[in-house]
């Protein structure tokens, strides 16, 4: 398992670097979706089955999907892969990268140490998720999902049309 | 070692079944639908023109693979592989008879709706890759048409899920010993039904590939092997869901006889035939929908429905105990 691990791992650290270093959009994304699908090895290695799989459905199934809805719709041409490599330019990556090596140095130090969490102690099956959901994190589920409620009346507030009939080309509002 | 060569010949049948079943469907298909209409279809190859589906073979394999040079290559490449390998998948987890599996995993039902989700990407790129008006309308389609449809029916599986208290698919099966789920989750057991027919874009629901306005969706571009791809993968796509009614509401293995293994086996089969069957009668008898009578079926009719069988069966399992 441990080599699993360390296998899905890499593959998530390279594919999120290929999502920022790529100059097309779509190519971007999908490399996103296999960082996002390692991730779901790696918590199926840690002994989350049920999150794993809710990764994969939710992220990679669902939220992706929608990226790529709106990307393709925007029809981005050679311009816009001219804008991605002005945005490729060391000023601008320099900074966060060395707040980034600050950080994987420190995960390094730990692993050396030998201070990491063992992986695969326990098992987690979807049943003790629901549990601990509904009765320790009740409070928290309850404010999640007044959020995505507010989201949802936010959304079809903004998405409303005014005044025209059923096909008509309506004025959207403003919000 | 006996342990390991079963094991190593389940996996071989899970892999070489579903292909078979697939490419049977290219002649079966044509002959029922002949049937239904009242015509003979493809008899001229073979005894009844079951040879029909090696000489379609030979012929789809000889045909020049056209990547249009417009298109995004790496993509157009990939597109037709994401349809067959994430429906490929889903085979391993389903549970053909006692110990008749890859994976008996406790997520297996979960696995199955990870794999489903994510096979519209073959869609979506292989709609965006072809780089063409009509290609890329067929994607946007069948993208909205996809993840509505996905919603509800992840819900529509849970009703038997509270009932049989596990994702995991065998257990799900042993628990239909007495009574089959499709007496008590009926409405679960139709909205299932109908969004296994959306997500395998079947007529009445293949606005996608609508092809008197369409050409052919977003499979426009696509020629050779990598169109048979697509078009084995929408077989191989059927034979799984009715394989997945068959576990979840049909009783899966059960019937008389079942304690053998081989006779199992058979029942197993002969209800997922049964139920292809059906998916193929219902294309020979219904018309196509409009885009937006879909999207309001789907949002206004099938969600509340899913959501009100979920609530109904989660109240009466809660005041049974």
């Amino acid at each position: 398992m441990t080599i699993v691990f360390y296998l899905s791992a890499a593959v998530a650290v390279i594919a999120t670097v290929l999502v920022i270093t790529r100059l097309n959009a779509v190519h971007a994304l999908l490399h996103l979706i296999v960082s996002l699908l390692a991730i779901a090895v790696i918590f199926f290695t840690l002994g989350a089955p049920f999150v794993a799989a809710l990764e994969v459905i939710i992220y990679a199934g669902a939220i992706m999907v929608l990226f790529v809805f709106v990307i393709m719709m925007l029809n981005l041409g050679p311009h816009a892969a001219e804008a991605e490599r002005r945005w490729l330019d060391p000023a601008i990556w320099v900074g966060p990268g060395i707040l980034a090596l600050i950080l994987a140095g420190e995960v390094g130090y730990l692993i050396l140490r030998g201070a990491a969490g063992t992986t695969g102690a326990a098992i987690v099956g979807p049943q003790t998720v629901g549990v601990s959901l509904f009765t320790t994190y009740m409070l928290g589920v309850e404010l999640a999902s007044l959020v995505l409620l507010a989201g949802l009346v936010g959304a079809y507030h903004l998405g409303r049309r005014r005044g025209a009939g059923e096909d008509g080309e309506g004025e959207r509002t403003n919000g | 070692m006996p342990e390991l060569l079963r094991y190593l010949l389940v996996i071989l049948g899970v892999v070489l079944a579903p292909l078979t079943i697939a490419a049977g469907l290219t002649w079966g298909e044509r002959r029922l639908l002949a049937l239904f209409q009242d015509r003979y279809g493809p008899n001229r190859v073979g005894p009844a023109g079951v040879l029909q589906v090696l000489a379609d073979m030979i012929k789809i394999l000889t045909k020049e693979d056209w990547v249009p040079p417009f298109a995004d290559r790496p993509v157009f490449v990939l597109a037709p592989a994401i349809i067959i390998i994430a429906t490929y998948l889903s085979f391993a987890v389903i549970v053909f008879a006692p110990g008749i599996a890859v994976a008996e995993l406790n997520i297996g039902l979960l696995f199955f709706l990870a794999m489903s989700s994510l096979s519209v990407y073959s869609v979506a790129l292989a709609g965006w890759a072809s780089n063409s008006k009509y290609a890329l309308l067929g994607s946007l389609r069948s993208i909205g048409q996809m993840l509505s449809y996905e919603v509800f029916m992840g819900l529509s599986l849970m009703g038997v899920v509270v009932m049989a208290g596990t994702f995991d698919l065998g257990a799900i099966v042993r628990a239909q010993a007495g009574l089959w789920y499709i007496v008590p989750q009926f409405i679960g057991f139709f909205i299932f039904f109908i969004a296994g027919l959306a997500e395998t874009r079947r007529i009445p629901f293949d606005l996608p590939e609508a092809e008197s306005e369409l050409v052919a969706g977003f499979h426009t571009e696509y020629s050779g092997m990598k169109f048979a791809m697509f078009f084995l993968g929408e077989y191989v796509a059927i034979t799984l869901f009715a394989a997945m009614l068959t576990v979840l509401f049909l009783g899966g293995w059960h019937g008389p006889g079942s304690q053998s293994t081989l006779v199992a086996l058979g029942w197993f089969l002969l209800k997922t035939l049964a139920l292809i069957a059906v998916f193929i009668l219902i294309r020979a008898s219904l018309p196509r929908l409009r885009y937006d009578q879909l999207m309001e079926f789907g949002w206004k009719v099938m969600l509340p429905l899913s959501l009100v069988n979920l609530l109904v069966t989660g109240a009466v399992v809660l005041w049974r105990g």
